[in-house]
């Protein structure tokens, strides 16, 4: 973890905490739904992650916005969903956030700041850009957090948007969720350079890389290009590290990786760091480490239930919010 | 006849007939100056109201119907961008999202295939996806077709594409008042908006309502009356379909001329009880045949219990099965000009009833 102590109170790490336990539940859970086949289609699992959605959104405020990505469980627990809510949108059902149109990769609450994952790579960068637009042009007190992985650094839309964010000053925080794989693409294989972050140098704005296995460097790296934002200085990129341990989606078969570099990854495992964090510096024992754990497994059970016991979309509102 | 400078100056247009308010007074104007009005009044009325494109602030646009809007709003409001088409795109469909009323202006149509992603995957889809809670009202104009020796990449009419997309609405005016009371509507309406001017008409003249003056989206108009043929016509054909309609007149021969408008959401009714009234219909559209608008609208027709009043096959004129050459000659032959749109109708008339 980072030597600094992080600017963070007891309370807020322990909601650090109880949010990354309910990413790695939730998705858990999906994983094994998808198994036994209860949901259908595909979902993207953030296994492995969950310290750079839980610290990203810990820097930021209520009111802010977020775009989100194929792979965004985390990035919507994070901003506070209702995990009923996204659990029903997962089994297809009418209670669900989108009323079981979007499924795993168009979970939105638009009302709570959540503008959506995507499914298209890359496809969520100018959108956050225009929210900066709007933030900025309607002058108000807020930010758009961007996530994004390492295959849509690669995108057009990558450069296109950071450039046009930059040239107005944006309040926009680029993160980049580098999980070292583009599907089965190694990100060494995919650019020449040797890091995402130092992209930011051909914009003209700040690009960090941080281990974003440790929640307390995302917190500190976004806490800050939020404060930039806010004082109108423009936008940030940010390079979070991290490893995604499951597969791609539920297509792949891991031909292009080793189990022991999988292994090597889950040695530096987000929660297992901050829990032995909290254990050492006497914040939290290890009886209510548990209990964190085991609330995050009950809660996602309950959303479990309550999705199975929602109704399913009638047919007959097919047509339903084609158009306003 | 193939510049700007051979075509009409005046042109027909269908009487103004849905003033929301009481019309203080028409004026002449040309079809960009139209555009311009409506911009520039929606901007008054509304400050959520932008605009964001390539040159369209102090150079006022490549084909100048942004021009002297800087002046007036300011380089926040007349929002000039670099060549990024897809972050163009994309940009207006967050400022969107998140409660502003973005007019973004791609240079060519041709462009939007480079934002195509964000239109089509993105701004279409998004109120959908998620389960109807979400606005995107974001307009997108662009110029299409061809006649300006622009050749094959700046000269398209791709509007069967957009069309093709549940999500968006498709939009072609043909005359000064509609194309003002149409983006009027456009920039109101709480969807995407695809809104293509052909860039011949922007030359045009015609009479336009002053003030608070709307089109409604998805109402076609029967820009002509007549007994004998139905000519629909989209964009820059129906000024031809009505010059073809005067000649055809001249022979005795009573030609109805309708404008859809609008292609997503289509007035099919108009349209099919034209086919009704007329048992004969021409097809008019400059773009390329295959996959055009034009098939659409004839399986609709066909569909309806006009097919029982059709005294004649429907015959539809599009563009050649080519992109669109740079020579002068061949750019008019590749897409329908007055003489073919009345060499069709003369064909059409000679066919029996059966």
């Amino acid at each position: 973890m980072s030597e600094a102590v992080p600017a963070l109170s007891p309370e807020q790490m322990r909601s650090l905490l109880q949010t990354m336990y309910r990413i790695r539940a939730f998705e858990e859970k999906v994983d094994e739904l998808f198994m036994r086949g209860e949901v259908h289609g595909t979902t993207h699992l953030s296994i492995g992650e969950e310290a750079t959605a839980a610290g990203a959104l810990q820097a930021l405020r209520p009111d802010d916005y977020i775009t989100s990505t194929h792979r965004g469980h985390g990035h919507c627990i994070s901003k506070g969903a209702d995990l009923k809510l996204m659990m029903a949108e997962l089994l297809g059902k009418e209670t669900g956030y989108c009323r079981g149109r979007g499924g795993s990769m168009h979970i939105a609450d638009v009302a709570s700041g959540n503008l959506g994952a995507n499914g298209v790579v890359g496809g969520g960068i100018p959108i956050a850009t225009g929210v900066g637009l709007s933030i900025k042009m309607q002058g108000l007190d807020r930010v758009c957090l961007c996530f994004f992985g390492d295959g849509a650094a690669n995108e057009g839309t990558f450069h296109e948007s950071i450039n046009l964010a930059s040239i107005w000053d944006l309040p926009v925080i680029f993160l980049c969720e580098n999980n070292q794989y583009g599907m089965s693409m190694s990100v060494r294989k995919a650019m020449r350079c040797e890091t995402i972050a130092q992209r930011a140098v051909a914009y003209g704005i700040p690009g960090e890389r941080v281990d974003g296995n440790d929640v307390f460097a995302v917190y500190e790296a976004v806490a800050h290009a939020a404060a930039r934002a806010r004082a109108g200085q423009g936008p940030t990129l940010i390079e979070a590290v991290t490893y995604r341990y499951k597969g791609h989606s539920k297509s792949d078969q891991n031909r292009y990786r080793t189990r022991d570099e999988i292994r090597a990854w889950q040695e530096r495992d987000p929660i297992k760091r901050l829990t032995a964090y909290l254990r050492e510096h006497s914040l939290m024992t290890q009886e209510e480490i548990e209990r964190e754990e085991a609330a995050a497994y009950q809660a996602i059970e309950e959303a479990y239930q309550f999705a199975l016991a929602s109704p399913e979309p009638d047919p007959d509102s097919l047509l339903e919010g084609v158009y306003a | 006849m193939s510049g700007p400078s051979s075509l009409p100056t005046t042109v027909a247009t269908g009487a103004p007939q849905q003033a929301e308010a009481a019309q203080s007074q028409v004026q002449e104007m040309t079809y960009a100056e139209a555009i311009r009005e409506a911009l520039r009044e929606e901007m008054r009325r509304d400050p959520r109201v932008f605009l964001m494109g390539e040159d369209i602030g102090i150079y006022g646009g490549a084909f100048g119907v942004t021009y002297g809007l800087i002046d007036e709003f300011g380089e926040e409001r007349v929002r000039d961008t670099p060549i990024s088409e897809a972050a163009l795109a994309g940009c207006a469909i967050g400022a969107a999202l998140t409660g502003m009323r973005p007019v973004a202006e791609f240079q060519f149509s041709d462009f939007m295939a480079i934002g195509m992603d964000q239109i089509v995957n993105q701004g279409a889809k998004l109120r959908f996806m998620f389960g109807g809670k979400a606005q995107v009202p974001v307009v997108f104009r662009a110029p299409l077709g061809s006649g300006t020796g622009a050749a094959a990449q700046h000269s398209q009419s791709l509007e069967a594409w957009f069309a093709h997309v549940p999500g968006l609405k498709v939009v072609l005016p043909s005359t000064p008042a509609d194309v003002k009371g149409l983006l009027l509507s456009a920039i109101r309406d709480p969807n995407p908006v695809i809104f293509l001017e052909h860039k011949l008409l922007y030359r045009y003249k015609g009479p336009v309502p002053r003030g608070e003056w709307t089109v409604p989206i998805g109402q076609a108009e029967v820009k002509r009356p007549g007994k004998d043929l139905t000519i629909i016509a989209l964009s820059i054909m129906v000024p031809r379909a009505l010059a073809v309609a005067e000649r055809l007149a001249e022979e005795g021969i009573e030609a109805e001329v309708v404008d859809p408008r609008t292609l997503r959401p289509l007035d099919e009714e108009t349209l099919i009880a034209s086919a009704r009234k007329t048992g004969r219909v021409l097809i008019v559209h400059e773009a390329v045949l295959t996959g055009g608008f034009g098939g659409e609208i004839a399986a609709r027709i066909a569909a309806s219990e006009a097919f029982y009043y059709l005294d004649a096959p429907i015959l539809r004129l599009g563009g050649a099965e080519t992109p669109i050459p740079y020579n002068r000659t061949l750019e008019r032959r590749a897409t329908p000009q007055e003489e073919d749109i009345y060499q069709a109708a003369r064909r059409l008339l000679q066919r029996r009833p059966l």
